[in-house]
């Protein structure tokens, strides 16, 4: 489903992603763990079309979208719920779903049921809404846009624990549902839960690939690219 | 070198102009220099500060009204230039000290809202002459002297507006001037290195107003009469035109945006009523093809500020 | 703790700071003696940028105290808590962009110099923060980038001058706040030098994610965890602590 071949991104003439390639295939969940400064962003930021990668290639479903503007992209299929929400504060629950909605699979009614709290809080404004519900509420735009792949940038950030497992169960839940899912997280714990397969990142490179129990067994990895060295 | 020549030029034909040409042309330009003034203190509020004000026109009227309550009874330099330039700085610490709090549009609705104030209050008040405000005021007496001649006049005008605008282009190249082009570019980052940046902006405003009373109490000298439009809204917007026109933040792009309007209003409107569309028109294709005003256009770029 | 010789030049005693309900600081304590060079580590959320804004003065603390070189500096404006020297780089680059790499620096220079409310000098009759621009210019390393404007530097080289713009107030404390965020490693190293090579008697508090750098400059780190102080000590000893490991990978 989504294709990122050796991608090089710069901001200005800071070089920032050396030569990045990752796959997720269709109905996979896929993680991209790694600490602050790995690259995550960047690396979502160069596949959403924010910021373009100046060499290599990214595809979605077959076609090559590096050097698509990015409402077009989002158009093609890739539902994004970004990094801090980025909810419209000053709409309504339901203007915030309905803002993006295109296409029948997911419908309002649909969401309402995996967030029945987004329900009872529909007209609601969405600055009022707690970061747990902020976090419901742009998953939920996301989905309502139809897109074939889901990215979500760190969804854990400024979570409460109990909040951040609910969010791994919904996701976790979505996950064969037509739908591909990459997940970009420094919560080690909740991206393994969710993925079924793992990459680590560190100073703009991929540096470890495999399965969540592959990662889980290699202690080296992960002390020196989750923890502090 | 060539430039110092070159000013000196210009200040000679300006200075010699009444010798040449009939009074109503050397009265336009008179008036420019009066506007000219006025807008060069918007431009170092605006173009070097970074504030926007749209109430300008406060500090010209207090200035245009001291002028005309006192030359009357005492028509020495002290009612014509000392008292106009005190009470618009009075007026400019008062009001500054207020508007200063906030930035962007309410401090553009703020200073409007003062400035609208001033003009109600003269606008009904008799002792001001209300809508018809003071008229019959006499040009002062320098050293003795009334200047009444054309050419008296405008050598008197010469000599302010010149040492005005000698002491504002010095003060942008001081220390003060760089402190608030620093603010003008960043003023979180000014104040996190240890600047008060409030202090800064309420000089700047008190410095700005000043200049612009004087500028206020000319113009009653000038016309011989006083009315509120001078506290009114589009003498304010009509400094704001001329500052963006002739070029924000360049000082002398103020003189220019003053011919420009003086002239094209003096020009247009002897063919038709319309001739503020014309200038609406001109104001927009500035602004969408020429950002940086006349001065702008005639260097092609703005430079490197250091 | 035992009671030093020489009191510490920061002393942060319980420092709290609220959003509605969100707590961003939840009671930090911490002292920084002079000529240390401390980093300050956590995960996203920790409170670290927080804890910097309070500190200068952007953001007033909801409790707790802040005393800087013997004197309380709690609730100061940030002008005022940067002529006490104490002074901040940012996370996002925060520079004068139409002025030069120089003018930068001197405006910063002249700060805490007196002299700025002259109206009719000549500014560059103002020698001594000219000096120290230049003088903070080349211990950046931008001394053949002097005269350009500073939105038209590289990022990195803007990095650099964020940097200088806050070492040119000549400060007693230094807080940087992620100075190496978006840089290449080649530029991270670079920086790295330029840090490892201030004075000493600039006391240094860094905010950093990448343990390289952390490792080459810190004497001690202080690790932040939802708004409160999880553990300090050298980077071996913090590297070393499962509850600093546990806490990097979340909540379970």
């Amino acid at each position: 489903m989504l294709e990122v071949e050796g991608v090089h991104t710069y901001y200005g003439e800071s070089h920032i992603l050396h030569g990045v390639s990752i796959r997720v295939g269709a109905g996979e969940a896929v993680a991209l763990l790694g600490r602050n400064g790995a690259g995550k962003t960047t690396l979502i930021r160069s596949v959403a079309g924010f910021t373009p990668p100046r060499d290599g290639r990214v595809r979605l479903d077959g076609e090559s979208i590096d050097a698509w503007p990015a409402h077009r992209i989002a158009r093609r299929g890739l539902a994004l719920v970004p990094q801090g929400r980025r909810i419209f504060a000053p709409l309504t629950v339901r203007e915030n779903l309905l803002l993006g909605a295109r296409g029948s699979a997911w419908t309002l009614e649909r969401v309402y049921d995996l967030f029945p709290r987004l329900r009872e809080r529909a007209e609601q404004s969405g600055g009022t809404l707690s970061g747990g519900e902020q976090q419901m509420l742009a998953i939920g735009r996301a989905l309502l846009t139809n897109g074939r792949m889901l990215v979500l940038d760190e969804p854990s950030e400024g979570l409460a624990p109990a909040i951040v497992r609910e969010v791994g169960r919904i996701v976790s839940g979505l996950k064969g549902d037509r739908l591909s899912i990459l997940l970009v997280e420094q919560n080690y714990h909740l991206a393994l839960r969710v993925a079924d397969r793992v990459y680590v990142m560190n100073k703009g490179q991929i540096v470890w690939e495999g399965t969540p129990a592959g990662l889980e067994a290699d202690e080296d990895v992960k002390r020196r690219y989750l923890g502090v060295a | 070198m060539a430039r110092a020549l070159g000013l000196a030029l210009v200040v000679a034909a300006v200075l010699a102009f009444p010798l040449s040409v009939g009074p109503y042309p050397v009265k336009l330009v008179q008036e420019i220099l009066i506007w000219g003034i006025f807008a060069m203190s918007l431009d170092l509020l605006m173009g070097y500060a970074g504030m926007v004000s749209f109430g300008h026109s406060a500090f010209f009227g207090i200035g245009a009204y001291t002028a005309a309550l006192l030359l009357p009874k005492w028509p020495g330099l002290l009612s014509a230039l000392g008292a106009p330039a005190l009470a618009a700085a009075l007026g400019a610490l008062a009001i500054g000290f207020f508007s200063i709090r906030v930035g962007g549009v309410y401090f553009i609705m703020l200073t409007l809202a003062f400035s609208q104030m001033f003009f109600a209050l003269t606008f009904q008040n008799a002792f001001l002459g209300a809508e018809d405000g003071i008229t019959s005021v006499p040009r002062p007496l320098v050293f003795g002297v009334r200047i009444s001649s054309l050419g008296a006049f405008h050598l008197y005008l010469i000599t302010i507006v010149g040492a005005a605008a000698l002491l504002l282009h010095r003060i942008v190249r001081s220390p003060f001037g760089h402190v608030l082009r620093g603010i003008h570019d960043n003023e979180e980052r000014m104040q996190a290195v240890g600047y008060p940046v409030g202090r800064y902006k309420l000089l700047a405003f008190v410095i700005a107003g000043t200049v612009a009373g004087v500028a206020g109490s000319l113009y009653t000298q000038f016309v011989g009469s006083i009315s509120p439009d001078a506290f009114l809204w589009t003498t304010s917007g009509e400094a704001l035109l001329m500052v963006i026109i002739g070029g924000t933040g360049t000082l002398n792009g103020a003189w220019l945006g003053a011919a420009a309007f003086i002239l094209l209003q003096s020009l247009v409107s002897s063919y038709t009523e319309r001739w503020m569309l014309i200038l609406g028109l001109t104001f927009v294709l500035f602004v969408l093809f020429a950002p940086g005003g006349i001065v702008g256009a005639l260097r092609g770029r703005v430079g490197v500020r250091s | 703790m035992p009671a030093l010789l020489a009191p510490a030049l920061l002393t942060i005693d319980a420092l709290t700071r609220t959003f509605g309900a969100l707590s961003a600081l939840a009671g930090v304590s911490l002292t920084l003696e002079a000529r240390e060079r401390r980093a300050v580590i956590g995960p996203n959320g920790a409170g670290k940028t927080t804890l910097f804004n309070v500190i200068t003065g952007q953001l007033p603390p909801s409790g707790g105290r802040i005393v800087f070189d013997g004197r309380p500096i709690t609730g100061l404006p940030p002008h005022a808590v940067a002529r006490r020297g104490v002074s901040r780089s940012f996370q996002r680059t925060n520079l004068f962009p139409r002025l030069s790499v120089l003018e930068n620096l001197r405006l910063s220079a002249a700060a805490g110099a007196g002299g700025s409310y002259n109206l009719f000098g000549r500014v560059e009759r103002v020698t001594a923060p000219l000096a120290r621009a230049r003088e903070t210019g080349a211990a950046v390393g931008l001394a053949e980038r002097l005269d350009t404007a500073a939105g038209q530097l590289s990022y990195g080289e803007q990095r650099q001058l964020e940097v200088g713009v806050a070492l040119a107030t000549r400060p007693k404390l230094l807080l940087l706040d992620e100075p190496t965020a978006g840089m290449s490693p080649e530029e991270t190293q670079r920086m790295t030098r330029m840090l490892e090579g201030l004075p000493r008697d600039v006391t240094l508090l860094i905010i950093e994610h990448d343990m390289d750098v952390v490792a080459s400059l810190a004497d001690r780190v202080t690790v932040l965890h939802y708004g409160e102080v999880l553990t300090e000590g050298t980077f071996d000893e913090v590297k070393r602590d499962p509850r600093v490991y546990e806490v990097y990978l979340g909540s379970e």
